[in-house]
């Protein structure tokens, strides 16, 4: 078990080193190669030469591509000190970069859009994984019937609607026509539990509907298969009552596969909820990472997408060491 | 394939159903908010004064979809960062606080008096207010406004921001900045506390203008945070930082060691200033129309959805705002067959200017059709329009296209490709529209769309340009500052053709052109170099080197709660910040 933990913590950090190379290429050499200066897309309407030059020097992008990734990497354990022309700037570990954009360490906005992310995807996973897997179960056993035809059919719309679609519409109607709740312009941990709830309410439902309609679909789906396996027809024909058939036999078997995705949506989602971020203005990582697009803050797109791939990584290990819980046919070694 | 119809069909439903929503839930909204509050009526800020008022108090609550490029005075460049910037910090000289383009003249502020400018139009000299203090209370001195100035030297540090004044006192950039050089600029003399002097090495009738720039403001030295300062501006005007989260939040408040009877310019009426940067746009303009916030602090107008209720459901709190903006597509002169002016010529018979100006959202949305390469509010602009573009009301010339086009030894037309940028709301779809009409006499045009942010790279780069075979670009241009040199000469002058970040994306290369500038700029008349620049813009408009369609015109919600708005040709036709009120 130990040995096979330490195999995956290695795999996720030569997973994680290589995201972070391919980040480098995509925004430092990508542009070079097709003849672009990135100094001057940082210099925006100044242009003079001495300003070009200074923010060259400023971003350490004379040095080759090896060295700045070297550099960044040895950062987050060591920290690092930035030349900020005849200004130096500690950047403390865990430096994740310096963004000129905002004089700040990346860690500083990374820590400040976690919590907000981190609310978003805990509070709108709980609510896809109760809607939508009870909903699944329950359509599988009431097949074909009216209750499980709707059912699928609202999960299909939430499985093709887009966030941002139903985000404006929830919003206009909780939000501006009923005025039942009240989105906050920005969050922080300052603001009180009542504010957070009000804000996040209606993102976790919309989020969570979105999810929910899939899962529904997949237990619904996974549920049937098992629901004609041979063992379940042997435990209903000892005699078990039906609730304990479902609830032990099927569904724990049902949730191998739901579990896997699951993993990995979760994963996805702690790396930034980017539209459901912007649609709502929730100031987490994917509305971080947006902003940092559009600014071409190359240091926060680096950070958020490297928390991103950590996220990812993390949810996947955390998955296949549940496996061993859930299903006790899987051994690790 | 039978599922793809129901789900086109489902998607079509839906987007109607949406539609409807948003139109409502906009309509609901606004009559909540608004229902004891009335806008002062449609375009009531323009030229005018909307709701004067004297009373103080209040929070002024903005909002918009980006934050501010720096909270430097000396490394910001947005136009919406300057406005906004005379709330914490003061120049020399400033522009009026009077509605239209009376808002372009220079008054003085922290100085006694505008320049007096010696004799050979190279010393000017200043004398500082009685009363002028920082926000800790300590005297703003000569030696600070100094100092401020300097610090647009460090470029290493204090990376943005414009270089006129380095390029007006130091052309060979010989000082270093005060961080690596404790000698300071000779250019810039304090004899005391009271009084400034500049020397410039050459005559620019704009100078003023450059020290009325955000760059022109004083620091204090003790307070200077070097790269850091952004982050908490050291306040010398009426109001100071509570609270600056980049990209969230500022709320700024009154800073009570300023002196009203030390500034003429500023009402500071309101108690607080709070701008929220939201990232919906969409949201943000239902928020607006709700009366969430006063007003948008970006200023580059509302959204399509949000433009159309504003229009109906609220005429009374919209302008029609002119900004100093010019749409145009530049013909780059080394480019085949752009280097015959016959082929420039044909292309300005045959665009159909009115049907780009419909694409864009017609003429309350978009603005009106062009003809002179300068904007209305800036000293060159003239009515000459030797295409007769006006008299057409738009309408391409398609006999004279073909004219041209035999003339410049392609009658059947030619091939060619134009660029323009995707995120900008409207623009590629411009360039479609400008596709077809110069397709109707032969010219077949190929359209690139680029990322706005990588256009100084790639059409602001001859060689690119070059390698990419473009032969036409569109964009948009305003000026930095109100005058000829301040619009045009990025433009037009072959002096500042870069190898990257160019502007002069004609690649207009004249001697005579450069010449017009030269003259134009040594002049301290803004009248009389405006007769020059006006000959300048016959020059390039004979040419057809750089063919403007239309001058921008936005919808901009003003607030009911706002008092003292006017928009000021001074900050290309937004709100002027320094004079809102909030309480009637």
């Amino acid at each position: 078990m130990l040995a096979y933990l330490i195999r995956r913590l290695i795999a996720v950090i030569i997973m994680v080193l290589v995201v972070l190379l391919a980040t480098f290429t995509v925004f430092f050499m990508l542009p070079k190669w097709a003849g672009q200066d990135i100094a001057v897309l940082f210099a925006g309407k100044a242009t003079g030469a001495e300003q070009i030059e200074g923010i060259r020097t400023k971003l350490g992008l004379d040095d080759p591509l090896l060295v700045q990734f070297w550099d960044f990497v040895k950062g987050i354990p060591m920290g690092r000190d930035y030349v900020n022309g005849s200004d130096v700037t500690h950047c403390p570990a865990p430096c994740f970069g310096y963004s000129f954009r905002t004089e700040a360490p990346v860690w500083e906005t990374l820590k400040e859009a976690l919590p907000v992310t981190l609310a978003l995807a805990a509070g709108a996973c709980v609510l896809w994984l109760a809607a939508g897997v009870a909903t699944g179960v329950v359509s599988a056993l009431k097949r074909g019937t009216f209750w499980d035809r709707s059912a699928m059919t609202i999960a299909l719309g939430g499985v093709s609607l887009p966030v941002f679609f139903t985000g404006m519409i929830a919003m206009g109607i909780f939000v501006h026509q009923l005025g039942w709740v009240k989105i906050a312009d920005s969050l922080s941990t300052d603001d009180s539990a009542g504010v957070w709830l009000q804000t996040m309410i209606l993102p976790w439902i919309v989020l969570a509907f979105l999810n929910a309609a899939m899962y529904a679909r997949l237990t619904r789906a996974t549920m049937l298969e098992v629901l004609g396996e041979d063992y379940i027809r042997t435990a209903r024909a000892k005699g078990l009552g039906e609730a304990t058939v479902i609830r032990k036999h099927a569904l724990r078997s049902a949730m191998t596969p739901i579990l896997t995705v699951f993993g990995l949506d979760l994963g996805v989602l702690l790396g930034g909820a980017v539209l459901t971020e912007s649609t709502f203005n929730l100031p987490g990582l994917g509305l971080e990472a947006v902003r940092a697009i559009s600014s071409k803050d190359l240091p926060v797109i680096l950070g958020v997408t490297l928390f991103a791939a950590l996220a990812i990584a993390v949810a996947n290990l955390v998955v296949d060491l549940m496996y061993a819980v859930i299903d006790p046919r899987v051994r690790l070694g | 394939m039978p599922t793809g119809s129901t789900k086109r069909r489902l998607t079509s439903g839906a987007a109607l159903v949406v539609a409807a929503l948003v139109t409502t839930t906009a309509c609901g909204g606004g009559d909540g908010g608004d229902s004891d509050s009335k806008g002062a009526g449609y375009n009531a800020a323009l030229n005018k004064i909307a709701n004067p008022s004297k009373k103080k108090g209040g929070t002024l609550k903005m909002v918009g979809k980006q934050d501010l490029d720096s909270a430097d005075p000396q490394r910001a460049y947005y136009g919406m960062t300057w406005d906004f910037m005379r709330f914490y910090t003061r120049q020399l000289v400033t522009y009026d606080t009077k509605p239209g383009k009376a808002g372009t003249k220079l008054v003085p502020d922290l100085a006694t008096s505008t320049a007096k400018i010696s004799d050979d139009g190279k010393t000017y000299t200043y004398k500082l207010r009685d009363g002028l203090t920082w926000e800790d209370g300590s005297k703003l001195t000569s030696k600070d406004v100094k100092y401020g100035i300097e610090r647009a030297w460090a470029t290493d540090t204090i990376t943005g921001g414009p270089g006129y004044i380095r390029q007006t006192l130091d052309p060979k950039t010989k000082y270093k900045g005060p961080y690596k050089d404790k000698g300071g600029l000779d250019a810039i003399e304090t004899p005391d506390d009271q009084t400034i002097i500049f020397k410039l090495p050459k005559r620019n009738g704009d100078f003023e203008q450059f020290l009325a720039m955000p760059t022109g403001s004083p620091v204090k030295e003790a307070k200077d945070t070097k790269a850091k300062y952004t982050q908490r501006p050291f306040s010398s005007g009426p109001y100071k930082f509570q609270e600056y989260k980049s990209n969230k939040k500022i709320v700024l408040v009154r800073n009570d060691k300023w002196k009203k009877s030390s500034d003429p310019i500023r009402a500071a009426l309101p108690d607080k200033i709070d701008v929220t940067i939201s990232a919906n746009q969409e949201e943000n303009d239902k928020k607006l129309m709700e009366g969430d916030f006063d007003l948008d602090i970006n200023g580059t107008g509302m959204t399509q959805s949000g433009r159309v209720s504003a229009v109906t459901d609220h005429r009374g709190n919209v302008d029609n705002m002119h900004t100093s903006f010019v749409r145009y597509v530049a013909l780059i002169h080394n480019a085949k067959p752009f280097d015959n002016v016959h082929c420039r010529k044909a292309v300005f018979y045959a665009t159909d200017f009115a049907s780009i100006q419909q694409t864009r959202g017609g003429k309350v949305a978009a603005g009106d059709i062009a003809n002179s390469t300068f904007p209305v509010a800036i000293p060159g602009y003239s009515k000459y329009d030797p295409y007769g573009v006006l008299e057409r009301k738009g309408k391409p010339d398609v006999a004279k296209a073909k004219d041209e086009l035999k003339q410049c030894g392609k009658p059947s037309g030619f091939t060619t490709k134009l660029t323009a940028r995707s995120n900008n709301p409207g623009e590629v779809d411009a360039a479609e529209a400008l596709q077809q009409a110069l397709d109707k006499v032969g010219i077949k045009v190929q359209v690139d769309s680029l990322d706005g942010a990588d256009t100084s790279s790639i059409t602001g780069s001859p060689s690119v340009v070059k390698k990419r075979g473009y032969g036409m670009t569109m964009s948009g241009w305003g000026p930095d500052f109100p005058s000829g040199q301040g619009y045009a000469q990025p433009l037009f002058d072959s002096r500042f053709l870069n190898p990257t970040g160019n502007y002069n994306e004609s690649q207009i290369k004249d001697k005579k052109v450069d010449a017009l500038f030269d003259k134009a700029i040594a002049e301290t008349d803004p009248a009389a170099a405006g007769e020059v620049y006006k000959e300048l813009d016959k020059k390039i408009l004979d040419q057809a080197d750089w063919m403007p369609f239309l001058y921008e015109k936005n919808i901009t919600w003003r607030g009911s709660r706002l008092t003292n708005a006017y928009m000021s040709d001074g900050y290309n036709g937004r709100y002027d910040y320094a004079s809102l009120g909030v309480v009637k």
